[in-house]
Parts: C-alpha cells; sequence; structure tokens
C-alpha cells in the first residue's frame, strides 16, 4: 500500500506548508467576480431599510410625522424611537460599557445619527421615502472640541446620564466626562521629571480619521416565522459576538440565530461594532416577517460607524544629558463622540495605549486617558490596528524625535541608544506589559545600512546648505520609526469582550480519503485566511494545503470565536489550528503503531507521515492512517479523525519593525515625494512570505493616507466636512510609492508556532515614518511638533510659520 | 415612476429591460441581470468599484444612468472569460497577488482590460496614471501594478523581447 517514498524535500514542497508563498485559494472567485458580499446576496420579497439622519451635530427632536413617507406606494413601515421602546431596543449596549440610541430618542448628538428607519420595497422608493419623513429640530449649542467640553459651564450633551458620577470604568469628574484610565506609576514618573537633567515636552495630536474599506457596512436580516430562526448576513469581523449580542438584545434564544459574515470588502476595524442598521434590520424583519437589507452609502458609513483615533496626547520625556531615558509622562485627551462606542477589551477603555513606551527601556512611566463626549460620531475602532496601538507608537515615536531635538542628538542614535536588549527578553515594562521576545539592535542595523543612513544624513545636510544658498526649494526628510506592537488579544485573565473570553477556536475534520475540512471562529475580510490557515495545518497534519478547506463566518457550523481584528486571527486562532492539528496528529500516532504493530512511542512523525524509529521503509502516511480510522477497528480507538482547540494565549504577541521614509517636501507648494519606503517587519515565524508583504504594502498605504491627508474633519456646528471620497482622502495607484520590504524573524516563545502577526503593523509603524519625515524636513529650521495630516496646505503653512518663504 | 424600455447587450448577450429614467447602470447590472462582479463602493465616482466597459470605453457604473446604455455594448467582469476560466490578466492578479478582499477586484481587472487595449505596452507609469481611477484599500497597489505589467508582457511578448 505504500507509495514509493519521495525523498524529504519534495513530500514537504508538496505540502506547501509553512514558509511557502502559496497562491491564494481565494483569488479564482473574487478575480472572476463571483465573490459573495453582503449587497449580492438577494432573497425572495426581501425589502430595504434605510435611515432618516439628523443633519444637526446637536438638537432637540420635536417631531416626527411619518405620514407623507407611508403614504407613499411601495413604503411598508417607518420605524422611530418610540415603536423601538416597547422592546427596548430604542438604545443598545455598546462594547465599551456605555450606551448609545439606535434611534433618536428626544434629541440627536451627531451629524448623520438615525432618526428613523424606513423600510420599502426597493431602494429609491426608499431614498424618496426619507425625504418625506418630517423631523421638526430645535438647535442645541454645539461642541467639537474635547477641551471645551470639560469647561465647567459646557452643554450637558448627555443627559440621559444626569447624575452619574460614575460610569463603567470608574469615576465621571464632569457631566461630559467619561472615564480617566490610569497605567503605570504617577507619582514616580512626576518625580523623575521633576528632576531629570532634560525633559522634552509636547502635545502630539493623532488626528480624527475612518477605517473606511471599500465595501461599506450592512446586513440582510431574515426572520423565518415558521421555525422561528433569525439569519444574519452581515459585514461582521465578529460573527459570533454579534450572535450572542443579538440574543441578548432580542430574547431569541442563541440557538435560533445564525449569524453569517460571507465575503467582506476589507474591515480594518469599521465592521468589529454593533450598528443601529443591525438592529433595525432585524426589528423590521421581524416586524414584517420579510427579509430586510440595509446597506450604507459611503457617507454613512463616513459619518456614522466607527471613526478611529482622535487623541490628544500630552508628553514628558525625561532623560540624562547623554540621551538615557529615564522617564516618560503622558496625560491623553480622548475624543469619544457621542457615545463611547470603543471596540476595546472591556478592562482596556484606552485599549492597549499603556504600550506606549515602544521599543525602549524606560524605567519608569504613567499613562492616564480621560475619556470625554462631544457632539461627533460615536466609536474609536482600532483603524487596522490593535487597540490604540497606533496611537501609542505615534506618540512615542514623536516624543523620541523632540527629545533628540532637545538633546541635538541624532535620531536614530538616540533610539539605538534606549532600545529593549535581546537579552532583556522577556521583558516587562513599566507599565506591566510582558514583551515576549524581540531582537531591536539587529534589525535597526539592518535598517540603517540597507537605506544607507549615513550618506543619506550627508545628503540632507547638503540639502540645507543648498536651500540656504538659494539653490532649491526642496528640502529632504528622513522619517525613522521603530515599532512595538501588542497583538494577539488575548488571553482570557485579562482580555473579554461584553464579558466572551478573547480565546478562538479551530476544529478540523479529516476525510476517510485524505483531505480535510477546518472551521475556525475568526473572519477573513482580504487577509487570506483559506490560504494560510490551510498551511499552518498542512505542516502540523502533513496533508496537502490543497486538500484543506478552510471555512469561517458561518455561527452554524464554526466553533465559536472572537473574530479578526487587533491582528489576533494568527496570533490566537493560527494557535488553535495547530494545537487542533496536534491533537489529531497525537490520535493518529495511535492508529498508526495499530497499524504497523509497534508501540506508539516507537514511531516518530516526519512531514507526512509516522515513520518506526530505526526502519525508516516501515511507515504509515497521514492519508492512509485517515483511512484506517475510518474503516479498522482499533481496539480502544474511537473511529474517525477529528478535533477542536479552543486556544487561550497565555500572552499577547509583540510583532516589532524598522521602517525608514525618505521624503523630499517643496517648501513652496507643500508637495511631497516619497524617494524611498524601507520596512523591516519582524512578524515572528513567517507563514506565507507572499501575503505578509501584501499586508505590509497594504497597510503602508493606509498609513501614507492617515498621515498625508486622510481625517474626519468638523467644522465648529458639528457638520462633517470629509463625508465623501471627494473630502476623505484615500491615495491611488499614483502617489502611492513602491516600498521596499525586509524581514528579520524573531519566534515567539510561547506561540505553538511562533507566529505574532502582520497585519497591522505596517499602519502602526508607518504612521510615525511618513510623519517622522515630514518633521525631520523642517527640523534644521526648528520645527518641533506640527499635527497630521500633513497635507499640502498643512506642509506649506510649516514653512511659512518658520519663515521660510519670506525671503522668495 | 413610469418606466422606460432599455435595450443593450451585456457580455455579449441582447437584453430587453424596463427601468426608471434614474435607476442607475449598475443597479440594472446588479439587481435586475443579476450581475453582482462589479460593486457599489462611493456613489460619487471616485473609487472605480463599479466599472464595466461600456461601448470600448471604462465607465463607472454607479454614475451612469441605464437609459444611458440604450443601445449599448457592455462588458462585465462576468464577461472577460469563459466562466470556470482566467484570462491573462484575471491569472496574473491571482499569480502577483493583486488582490486581497476582492472588491475592487472586478472594477480593477476590467479597467486593466481596456487599459491594454489602450496601450498595449505601458510603462509602469503608464499603468499607475490609468488605473488611478480606482481605488484598492488592501494591497498598496504595488502588486496590481506588478500584475498589469505581466499580463502587458504575456500578451505582448515582442515588447518584452525588445527591451
Amino acid at each position: 500500500m505504500n507509495d514509493l517514498s519521495p525523498d524529504r524535500a519534495e513530500r514537504s514542497a508538496k505540502l506547501k506548508g509553512l514558509g511557502h508563498s502559496r497562491k491564494r485559494v481565494e483569488d479564482q472567485r473574487f478575480t472572476q467576480g463571483r465573490g459573495n458580499y453582503v449587497d449580492d446576496i438577494k432573497m425572495p420579497d426581501m425589502l430595504f431599510g434605510d435611515f432618516v439622519r439628523s443633519p444637526y451635530a446637536h438638537a432637540r427632536v420635536k417631531s416626527i410625522n411619518i405620514d407623507k413617507a407611508m403614504a407613499l406606494p411601495g413604503v411598508i413601515a417607518v420605524l422611530t424611537a418610540k415603536d423601538l421602546e416597547p422592546l427596548s431596543l430604542h438604545w443598545m449596549p455598546t462594547l465599551a460599557g456605555d450606551k448609545q440610541m439606535v434611534l433618536a430618542d428626544g434629541k440627536v448628538l451627531f451629524q448623520g445619527q438615525e432618526v428613523a428607519f424606513v423600510i420599502a420595497e426597493d431602494r429609491y422608493i426608499n431614498a424618496d421615502a426619507i425625504e418625506l419623513v418630517e423631523v421638526e429640530y430645535e438647535e442645541l449649542p454645539v461642541i467639537t472640541d474635547p477641551f471645551k467640553a470639560l469647561e465647567p459651564d459646557a452643554v450637558v450633551l448627555r443627559e440621559d446620564l444626569a447624575g452619574q458620577t460614575s460610569g463603567a470604568h470608574g469615576e465621571r469628574k464632569h457631566h461630559n466626562h467619561i472615564f480617566l484610565w490610569e497605567a503605570g506609576d504617577k507619582e514616580a514618573t512626576e518625580q523623575v521629571v521633576e528632576t531629570a537633567d532634560v525633559v522634552a515636552e509636547e502635545m502630539v495630536y493623532y488626528h480624527r480619521t475612518h477605517p473606511c474599506p471599500l465595501e461599506t457596512c450592512g446586513c440582510v436580516a431574515s426572520m423565518d416565522k415558521v421555525t422561528g430562526k433569525l439569519t444574519l448576513w452581515g459585514t461582521f469581523q465578529a460573527p459570533h459576538v454579534v450572535r450572542t449580542v443579538a440574543s441578548l438584545l432580542s430574547g431569541i434564544e442563541e440557538h435560533n440565530i445564525r449569524v453569517v459574515s460571507p465575503d467582506i470588502g476589507g474591515g480594518f476595524g469599521n465592521k468589529v461594532g454593533v450598528y443601529p442598521g443591525y438592529v433595525c434590520s432585524i426589528v423590521a424583519s421581524i416586524v414584517t416577517g420579510k427579509p430586510v437589507k440595509w446597506i450604507e452609502d459611503r457617507m454613512d458609513n463616513l459619518m456614522a460607524t466607527a471613526f478611529a483615533r482622535d487623541y490628544w496626547m500630552k508628553g514628558k520625556i525625561a532623560a540624562t544629558k547623554d540621551g538615557k531615558i529615564t522617564g516618560l509622562h503622558c496625560e491623553v485627551t480622548a475624543d469619544h463622540g457621542a457615545f463611547d462606542a470603543c471596540a476595546d477589551p472591556t478592562k482596556f477603555p484606552a485599549g492597549f495605549m499603556n504600550i506606549c513606551t515602544g521599543s525602549y527601556d524606560i524605567p519608569v512611566a504613567y499613562l492616564g486617558v480621560d475619556g470625554v463626549y462631544t457632539n461627533k460620531a460615536p466609536g474609536g475602532v482600532a483603524y487596522r490596528c490593535s487597540f490604540r496601538v497606533t496611537e501609542a507608537a505615534y506618540f512615542i515615536e514623536r516624543m523620541i524625535e523632540v527629545l533628540a531635538i532637545e538633546l541635538n542628538m541624532d535620531a536614530a542614535e538616540l533610539r539605538a541608544k534606549n532600545f529593549i536588549r535581546k537579552d532583556q527578553f522577556p521583558y516587562t515594562s513599566a507599565m506591566g506589559w510582558e514583551y515576549d521576545s524581540g531582537d531591536y539592535h539587529t534589525a535597526w542595523d539592518k535598517a540603517l545600512t540597507a537605506v544607507g543612513y549615513d550618506v543619506l544624513r550627508a545628503e540632507q545636510a547638503e540639502r540645507v546648505e543648498a536651500f540656504k544658498r538659494g539653490e532649491t526649494r526642496k528640502l529632504i526628510g528622513i522619517g525613522l520609526s521603530h515599532f512595538t506592537e501588542i497583538v494577539g488579544a488575548g488571553p482570557v485573565k485579562n482580555c473579554d469582550i461584553l464579558g466572551m473570553g478573547m480565546f478562538d477556536s479551530c476544529e478540523i475534520r479529516i476525510h476517510p480519503t485524505g483531505s480535510a475540512i477546518a472551521r475556525l471562529g475568526t473572519i477573513s475580510q482580504g487577509q487570506g485566511h483559506a490560504t494560510t490557515f490551510a498551511q499552518i495545518l498542512a505542516s502540523e497534519i502533513g496533508l496537502p494545503a490543497d486538500s484543506i478547506t478552510v471555512e469561517e463566518g458561518d455561527t452554524d457550523t464554526a466553533p465559536y470565536g472572537l473574530g479578526t481584528y487587533g491582528s489576533r486571527s494568527t496570533p490566537v486562532a493560527g494557535a488553535a489550528a495547530a494545537m487542533a492539528g496536534r491533537k489529531i496528529r497525537a490520535k493518529a500516532q495511535m492508529i498508526a503503531a495499530y497499524l504497523l504493530e509497534v508501540h506508539d512511542g516507537d514511531l516518530e512523525w516526519d512531514i507526512d507521515r509516522f515513520v518506526v524509529k530505526g526502519a525508516p521503509e516501515q511507515f504509515k502516511t497521514m492519508a492512509e492512517i485517515a483511512y484506517a480510522s475510518y474503516n479498522q477497528a482499533i481496539p480502544g480507538v474511537e473511529p474517525g479523525l477529528e478535533a477542536v482547540s479552543y486556544y487561550d494565549p497565555p500572552n499577547m504577541t509583540y510583532p516589532f519593525g524598522a521602517y525608514i521614509c525618505v521624503m523630499e517636501i517643496d517648501v513652496d507648494t507643500g508637495t511631497h515625494e516619497i524617494r524611498q519606503f524601507y520596512a523591516l517587519d519582524d512578524c515572528g515565524t513567517r507563514i506565507n512570505p507572499m501575503i505578509i508583504e501584501g499586508q505590509v504594502h497594504g497597510g503602508l498605504t493606509e498609513a501614507l493616507a492617515i498621515a498625508m491627508g486622510q481625517e474626519i474633519a468638523y467644522d465648529e456646528i458639528g457638520n462633517v466636512k470629509t463625508g465623501t471620497l471627494m473630502d476623505f482622502f484615500i491615495p491611488t495607484a499614483w502617489e502611492t510609492p513602491t516600498y521596499t520590504t525586509d524581514f528579520t524573524e524573531t519566534p515567539s516563545p510561547h506561540h505553538p508556532i511562533g507566529a505574532k502577526g502582520v497585519g497591522e503593523s505596517p499602519n502602526v509603524g508607518g504612521v510615525p515614518a511618513f510623519s517622522n519625515a515630514v518633521h525631520d524636513a523642517f527640523r534644521p529650521f526648528g520645527l518641533r511638533q506640527a499635527h497630521m495630516p500633513h497635507d499640502h496646505w498643512r506642509i506649506w503653512k510649516i514653512g511659512n510659520d518658520l519663515g521660510l518663504h519670506d525671503d522668495v | 415612476m413610469t418606466k422606460m424600455n432599455i435595450s443593450l447587450t451585456v457580455n455579449g448577450q441582447v437584453h430587453e429591460v424596463e427601468a426608471e429614467p434614474r435607476q442607475l447602470l449598475i443597479h440594472l447590472l446588479r439587481e435586475d441581470l443579476n450581475l453582482t462582479g462589479a460593486h457599489i463602493g462611493c456613489e460619487t465616482s471616485h473609487c472605480g468599484a463599479c466599472t464595466v466597459e461600456m461601448d470600448g470605453k471604462s465607465v463607472k457604473a454607479c454614475t451612469v444612468f441605464a437609459a444611458q446604455a440604450q443601445g449599448a455594448d457592455i462588458t462585465t467582469i462576468e464577461g472577460l472569460a469563459e466562466p470556470g476560466t482566467l484570462n491573462v490578466l484575471q491569472e496574473s492578479f491571482r499569480e502577483h497577488h493583486g488582490l486581497q478582499c476582492g472588491y475592487c477586484t472586478p472594477g480593477m481587472i476590467t479597467r486593466a482590460h481596456r487599459l491594454l487595449q489602450e496601450n498595449p505596452t505601458p510603462t509602469e507609469e503608464d499603468v499607475r496614471f490609468g488605473m488611478a481611477g480606482n481605488l484598492c484599500r488592501c494591497t498598496g497597489y504595488q502588486n496590481i501594478v506588478k500584475s498589469i505589467m505581466a499580463a502587458a508582457n504575456e500578451l505582448n511578448p515582442a515588447k518584452e523581447a525588445a527591451e
């Protein structure tokens, strides 16, 4: 029966396991236009739902008249808060322990807020009906500045919280205050800052932006009144959590709810939260007995669902005269908008902002984050990041640059002087995180060498002289960034979402003929899970990745998991896949021992088979074992070959990287050209180098957008100024540079295969690299801090403020 | 609203459909003809997810009325290759990892198909400029450009030989 043994390299290559740049299995469908996204779903008698939204940022809703809308043929119903109140669904809990209006209950608190839900036979009738709903508003004073929101006489935004002096995260010190969250040692840090040789202080603002996946949010809700089962298809990054929330909110038992995430057209954090559209669609389907589809348009998406960032970070970094950092102090004013709808683990209302000591060995640190309500959209999601790690990385990488200015030191040298050394890992930071592994100096040296750092600095200095002599109007900026991420949330002991521990899962079933299906609690939105999870399994169980189907996103079939965001899929579900594979292998070993008539201890695993030790010609391949598991009565062994693993990670993982951006800046026009971008990533064990590289290209381009132009901007009365792709910057192929990628490989010691996750690193590390390049270009002329986004006007303004246009 | 009779050819097949004068071409394709390959990403003609070919030109079907397609010859992503097969561009996107979430991909490939008709031997700069009407949030374009350049070389080997 045994096939002739090909050599080991050939057998290994055939598996397309770890480290193989396997082509994606998803692409056959996608390139033919055969994807199945939520708006592609069509059902008999399906109705369309859409919102009447508030034109005002803060107003009382005096009355809502739906008569004219209801009179329009094809309109089925118009829901308002009054209709939802008897079901207790006019408000819903947020993931951050706050509550949020589903439909305007007496007042509106941000422009674009959901006021009424129109249900009609088609999209066009729906749009007409929205125009016919008459809402009478009484305008109220608007606050879009979180510092003004905390002034004593500021208007009360959340009247529903009147008299509540504490919230989900402790004391509220003002009627527009949400929480103060603290980490580190305040007293010790303040003492260090007071007595330090050198202290650099700066206010670093990370502006409000938006994940803006190309596909907006949406769902189809279908209540089957015969079976009593609710099916909800939608753009969910965490389908199982949505099922639990839907059950808790609706009272429908969880087994009677099926949540399906079909293909998702990008998520980047936008599709983690629970939105009024989902709730209203479910109610509408229950009321009408028909499937109801709700799909955001782009303006809805940018105005109402899931902004990111908006952190004002006031920093003090203390150091010795020769540049050894002695302490870090950070106070954040966090603008959460009208409702605190951050998507963070419950115990972390400011996410993992306390990773803000970054890649540096800083003995003492303090972080305090004040959450504040304003008349802006709710959210605070992690836009391609692990719960505020982008804000943390930007903060520390700016503070390092400011300290370098203060010390008159080279910023690359200052970093190297303060990196956590390789021999210090596992390293416990001043904020209490245990960094699993790292080799920062090696990565940094490799990066500096690759770009020719010293030569670049010399060229930059020459350019400054030429500029001063009036020979050029262009400056060179060298943007440095060394980031450390904290991803893979996370250990159940301290990470949960709405009480659900943040484990993840994999169930694997081997078929008799040696192929398999694996189901996981995560959901791909472009990351290529169907490709890479099969590779992890291929290496573990010795079946070719091409013979392993990966399924995710259907709560009726997939094991419970917390979903895909925060770069957690590989660290957590990837680990579950490896562990499930090892359970398969353990059983397979017993079967092989029976078949080969040896003790199972006499067998060893060899790529795709168990081999008798010392007798390599005696073996059973996994495919043979799978067949035997179904057709032989093996004493003491159950038939079949299946396993399930729920993996609770013992720690987070800490990917890191070194990025360098070389930028030419035209002082007179404020335009820039990215001459070179070098990105070195260390994400531990590399599963699929092709996919890693693709993730890095994409994340860097999102970072480019954020740093150089993308923002959700409001005017003083709360109008969204960047509500379409006309105003909200997304780079095209034309303005996106070509990136050079590189890597080092420092495996995670606690992950079964040593992988750390990579999807978000380029966004986290990319933003400071681009922004620091802009700052660095103007450093010789005295620039310390200029807020992002660095669009052409703002860069021109930097030059103007520094007097660089005076002599022209 | 009164409906109009519209006759158009899509992927080689003639269709007679009724549509309101305000109905958008993208909705006609997606809802009435069940061709869901082209997607909607912005409704303002910025993102290009809805790109199809109309009478030999790339158009963004979210800002074309169905009525404007009266008598037109339209090709969508579904019409670029025989069902179940990939054309050179589609295969090249797969080979060079020119897609991730897949949402922009049908518009991207349909646009690239026309670009290579307009300019069979593009430089990288030509490709970047010619594709600037199609946004992608996942790939950073680097592998999209690579895919299109590789497809151009395969379709026009003479050019590669000349280089």
